[in-house]
């Protein structure tokens, strides 16, 4: 077993609409960034667990994904190892 | 006494260390003298915060003791985290009102959201249920990109807190002026109810008794939050930004549930939130109202972050966190309660017999100061206070000369409609709940004050805040007793007897004489005007040091009145009813236009001598309003204040914008056009009533010695707006007012805004 | 009727809902989310407010909790269950009803009243409705924009499953009357077994008539008065 460090990137579904992301666009256009086509908001969570392996991990978090943290009908997620995490096998 | 000894690491005690510490060096030698020897450091972190002026109240103690706060249906005045009052069927209703100003000036989210946590804290933790939460508002000119990001933030803060805690919020104010420019103000009232005899204190009584802390674990937020309060903000003040608290309201609302189950539960003898100066200011002022002294193993204390020193965990102001008294033998049955809500309890230190406020790390004494040094101990000053020459000048300068914009009546009128501070504020509370827990009859925006149902009986209870800035900047006593004559006449508007007021006094650096003066002299106008409206103040707040590189905002005293309504079915509302009823106009207009909004729109000026307040006809103008009231008389009432009389009845006639009517009003006063519709004479009413009914409002006003005569007709809304004076008339549609009136803030908040 | 009313920490309508049922002639009863039976109801309803404070997704953590799985099961076994604001999202979350709640297009919380439509009175829920009865209720909501997919929304239409609709002034839904820019102006909606019902709106708040509406106690009684007709069969 190693402590491994896993960071999952949550993200709106493509073409789901980001009012929150669209109201950001907007910010940073009034700061003169007007080369901006698109701007998405999500959520990283950094997940530290006791696992076998790396693959473990990995597919323990897809399971936490599946389960309760992406939303299926809007959200996807991406799991990768964090650059701090020990490298195992 | 046991003495403290040193800890390694401690910094050395030294002059300047002390002065960082916000103590002067008279104050130091104090704390020489009651300690008989040097503070350790950690004592002195205690000593800074128990004696800043956020927590030791030292510059305001002594004119504070002036206040009336007295009368038979007082339960708990002063003292104690909030005031609580009798209101018959064996209820309590306890409430107060809390600052927030620095911490919003530097994070608005932030600062508003945990200046809503304190205070609800306040309320549950004297056993009441929070049931409504009001808040006042002050901001720079709206028309700046900051203002409008202050703003934005400060009402998504109180919205997103109070929303997620589920207590709706019934009303407040929100007032723009260029005063505030850097120094927001933010000001949160939080009523509860309670049965008479649940009511709980904040004392730690019973030697041999566990304190426990309760609630989320302590960090490093908001250290020193107590000593910033007491500061002037300054270009550094943004980089200060760590030192703000973050607030959870989904704990909050975890911890009111555990607090009212806890104190029911018969296992505790005391609860204080910790607030400002969090673990320190708690258990030091529960030590001292009882007598008792307590101590505080910092090993125990559930930390959140590594390496905290006993100076970091006594001052963190860390929110979402209570100290409770526990009966010896019960604490299991503590944490089973806490443990059921998903929170912590853990036990501490506990209380003792010796009086002192003593602190333990490792076995070793680190702060042993007695509990009463620190709260009735902190000294108190009466300061020098002078008018400042210029104000002086402002108020005499005379406003007779000004002549009428070429724009024209209708114009000034449409734009006193737009204006930030008289137009519809609908943006603001249409992100707040003001219907949770389904006993809110009526919600912001909807009446002059809001109003909360009573399940128990078919009573009701009132509640508003207000204070014009403004009329207090030009004369203090004359501006708080305006402050307090409003509030008075919007409680009466809805039908309710005003019963108590606490008070939220915002000011500038006491240390200048200018600003003393203020102070002062508004605490003796509030003083007056509470004495005769017997409402008594039961307790509040007091934020100096409001501040920008030296410019002080308006004092600014907000009276947070409440009142009952004793049977609801007596509820009025300021809105016309039917085309056809009759206006009337209670108490007299006059030539006054100083201080008033006409002139900052118009003039862009704040000067002149703000409107007199004649306390004894105000009284027996509420006297007037709720006898007719009482019988049935009437089908509006709406008190008249900035914009005057002409504002007034287009907000009467407006309604919610879904059922408008017009006005034909005719005025025969010899007075000029502009303070005839626009000025803002103290004192006066316009009530609406069906026909045949007019006579005995004339009849009941005259009883009471109100001046009161026929001023006009609620007419179809497609026959317009029309007032009339000798000479002038202003003639409008309602649709174009109701536009401006309703659309000019979430037009303005479209605009981008820049942090 | 024996109504099972669920608290998550962070439920704070929970009371509303209770006072409600019982005005009706229910009989409430609070469930804390820890327990695993319901014991015997009639009824279960999710009330409004913060559930774990709206973390992660509104009702996501909810709808884990140990409670959820004898909800699901009463669920499948056609007893009724309501969902309200918080309670709708989650349904959702739960997989108890399709779709999900995305935050108000205008990012601001959305707390007013608003008149709906009833798309559906043929349901245990809305059958006391005439079919041109227009609601008056309040919202008081920041993620209450109901989103899914084409193929489920056309589904929705087409099998009448949205309860209830945003409506305007003239008596139709617009984009301005819409207070979270939700899917077809969406409010509400209910499961192809027509048992399970979720609406953002507020129906408990609007049983009195000092409290500014009385549109909704129709809702609840027409829930009582099926409860009651099936026990007598």
């Amino acid at each position: 077993m190693s402590r491994i460090r896993l960071e999952i990137r949550i993200v709106p579904r493509p073409g789901l609409l980001d009012p929150e992301g669209k109201a950001i666009q907007s910010g940073l256009q009034s700061l003169n960034y007007t080369d901006i086509h698109e701007v998405r908001v999500g959520k990283i969570l950094l997940i530290e667990l006791d696992a076998d392996s790396t693959q473990d991990a990995i597919n323990q978090a897809t399971s936490m994904c599946q389960r309760l943290l992406a939303n299926p009908v809007t959200e996807d997620f991406l799991i990768k190892l964090h650059e701090d995490s020990e490298n195992s096998e | 006494m046991s003495s403290p000894q040193s800890r390694p690491g401690d910094p050395q005690i030294t002059p300047e260390l002390v002065s960082e510490h916000g103590l002067s060096p008279s104050e130091y030698q104090k704390i020489l003298g009651i300690l008989e020897r040097e503070p350790s450091y950690t004592e002195l972190g205690v000593f800074s915060a128990m004696w800043s002026e956020h927590c030791g109240y030292k510059n305001s103690k002594r004119m504070l003791k002036l206040l009336p706060t007295k009368a038979p249906w007082v339960i708990q005045g002063p003292g104690e985290n909030a005031g609580v009052i009798d209101i018959g069927d064996d209820l309590a209703l306890v409430f107060k009102i809390e600052s927030h100003n620095h911490p919003s000036a530097v994070e608005p989210y932030q600062g508003a959201a945990t200046g809503v946590g304190g205070i609800l804290r306040d309320i549950f933790t004297m056993g009441a249920r929070p049931i409504a939460v009001l808040d006042s508002l002050r901001f720079g000119d709206l028309n700046s990109g900051r203002v409008r990001y202050l703003f934005s933030g400060v009402v998504q803060g109180v919205g997103d807190y109070g929303n997620c805690v589920g207590i709706p919020n019934i009303g407040g104010e929100v007032y723009f002026d260029k005063g505030y420019e850097g120094n927001p103000i933010v000001n949160a009232m939080c009523l509860g109810l309670m049965k008479k005899d649940s009511l709980i204190k904040g004392e730690a009584e019973g030697v041999g008794n566990l304190l426990v802390a309760v609630g989320t674990a302590t960090g490093r937020d908001g250290i020193h939050g107590a000593t910033f309060a007491s500061e002037e903000l300054n270009e550094d003040s943004q980089s200060s930004r760590p030192q703000v608290q973050v607030g959870d309201p989904f704990t909050e609302k975890l911890l009111l549930e555990a607090s009212l189950e806890l104190i029911h539960s018969g296992y505790i003898t005391g609860i204080q939130d910790m607030g400002a100066a969090g673990i320190t200011s708690s258990a030091a002022e529960m030590g001292g109202r009882s007598g008792n002294g307590v101590e505080i193993n910092i090993d125990w204390v559930p930390v959140r972050e590594p390496n905290m020193t006993p100076y970091e965990i006594l001052l963190s102001e860390s929110q979402e966190r209570m100290l409770v008294v526990v009966k010896t033998g019960h604490l299991k049955q503590v944490q089973a309660i806490l443990n059921k809500w998903e929170l912590e309890a853990d036990e501490i230190g506990c209380v003792t017999d010796d009086g002192l406020f003593r602190v333990t790390e490792e076995n070793k004494t680190v702060a042993a100061i007695p509990c009463l040094a620190l709260t009735e101990g902190c000294p108190t000053y009466e300061r020098e206070g002078k008018e400042s020459p210029e104000i002086k000048n402002l108020r005499s300068k005379d406003l007779s000369h000004l002549k009428i914009k070429s724009s024209g009546y209708e114009n000034i009128f449409l734009d006193l409609l737009g204006s930030a501070n008289i137009s519809s504020k609908r943006w603001l509370y249409n992100q707040y709940d003001t219907t949770v827990r389904t006993n809110t009859v009526v919600a912001p925006g909807e009446a002059d004050a809001g109003v909360i149902r009573l399940r128990e009986s078919n009573k009701a209870i009132a509640a508003t805040t207000d204070c014009n800035g403004r009329y207090v900047y030009l004369n203090p006593r004359m501006g708080a007793k305006a402050a307090v004559a409003e509030a008075a006449r919007n409680l009466v508007c809805v039908g309710a007897l005003p019963m108590a007021v606490t008070n939220n006094l915002n000011f500038g650096n006491p240390l200048k004489s200018e600003i003393y003066y203020q102070f002062r002299e508004a605490v003796l106008g509030m003083s007056e005007a509470c004495k005769l409206f017997e409402t008594p103040v039961t307790g509040g707040n007091v934020s100096f040091y409001n501040e920008t590189s030296s410019t002080p905002i308006y004092p600014t005293p907000v009276i947070g009145m409440v009142g009952i309504i004793d049977d609801i079915k007596h509820l009025t509302r300021p809105f016309f009813q039917e085309s056809g009823d009759e206006i009337l106009l209670l108490g007299n207009n006059t030539d006054e236009l100083g201080g008033s909004e006409y002139l900052y729109v118009s003039e862009d000026l704040v000067a002149g001598e703000p409107p007199i307040v004649d306390l004894l006809a105000e009284r027996q103008l509420q006297h007037s309003v709720l006898s007719m009231i009482s019988k049935g008389l009437l089908q509006s009432a709406h008190d008249l204040s900035e914009g005057g009389l002409a504002c007034a009845l287009a907000e009467s006639a407006f309604g919610n914008e879904t059922n408008p009517f017009g006005v034909d009003v005719v005025l025969q006063d010899r007075l000029e056009p502009i303070p005839l519709f626009f000025g803002e004479a103290q004192g006066r009413i316009i009530v609406s009533c069906k026909k045949h009914s007019s006579n005995q409002v004339l009849q009941t006003a005259k009883n009471h010695g109100v001046p009161c005569r026929l001023i006009g007709e609620v007419v179809p809304a497609s026959s317009g707006f029309r007032i009339a004076g000798r000479t002038v008339s202003v003639e409008l549609d309602i649709e174009t007012m109701s536009d401006r009136f309703f659309n000019a803030i979430p037009d303005l908040m479209n605009q981008k805004n820049d942090p | 009727m024996k109504v099972a009313i669920i608290t998550f920490p962070g439920s704070n309508c929970d009371y509303d809902l209770y006072k409600c049922v019982q005005l009706i002639g229910g009989n409430p009863e609070f469930l804390w989310h820890r327990d695993s039976s319901l014991g015997k109801v009639d009824a279960v309803m999710l009330p409004g407010g913060f559930s774990y404070g709206d973390y992660l997704r509104a009702g996501a953590i909810a709808a884990m909790s140990p409670i959820m799985a004898a909800v699901k099961k009463f669920a499948d076994h056609g007893g009724p269950v309501l969902g309200i604001c918080n309670g709708f999202q989650v349904l959702c979350e739960a997989n108890l009803l399709p779709g999900a709640l995305l935050p108000n297009t205008s990012l601001l919380f959305a707390s007013k009243e608003v008149t709906l439509s009833v798309e559906n009175n043929s349901t245990i829920f809305t059958d006391l409705y005439e079919s041109d009865r227009s609601l008056r209720m309040p919202i008081a909501h920041a993620e209450g924009n109901y989103y899914a997919d084409e193929e489920t929304l056309e589904q929705l239409e087409e099998d009448g499953r949205v309860m209830f609709r945003y409506l305007g002034p003239q008596g139709k839904p617009t984009n301005e009357s819409n207070p979270n820019g939700s899917a077809n102006h969406i409010a509400g909606i209910i499961n192809t077994k027509g048992n399970v019902m979720g609406m953002m709106p507020h129906p408990e708040r609007a049983v009195e008539t000092i409290l500014g509406s009385v549109d909704g106690l129709d809702l609840f009684k027409s829930l009582l008065n099926h409860i009651s007709a099936s026990k007598k069969v």
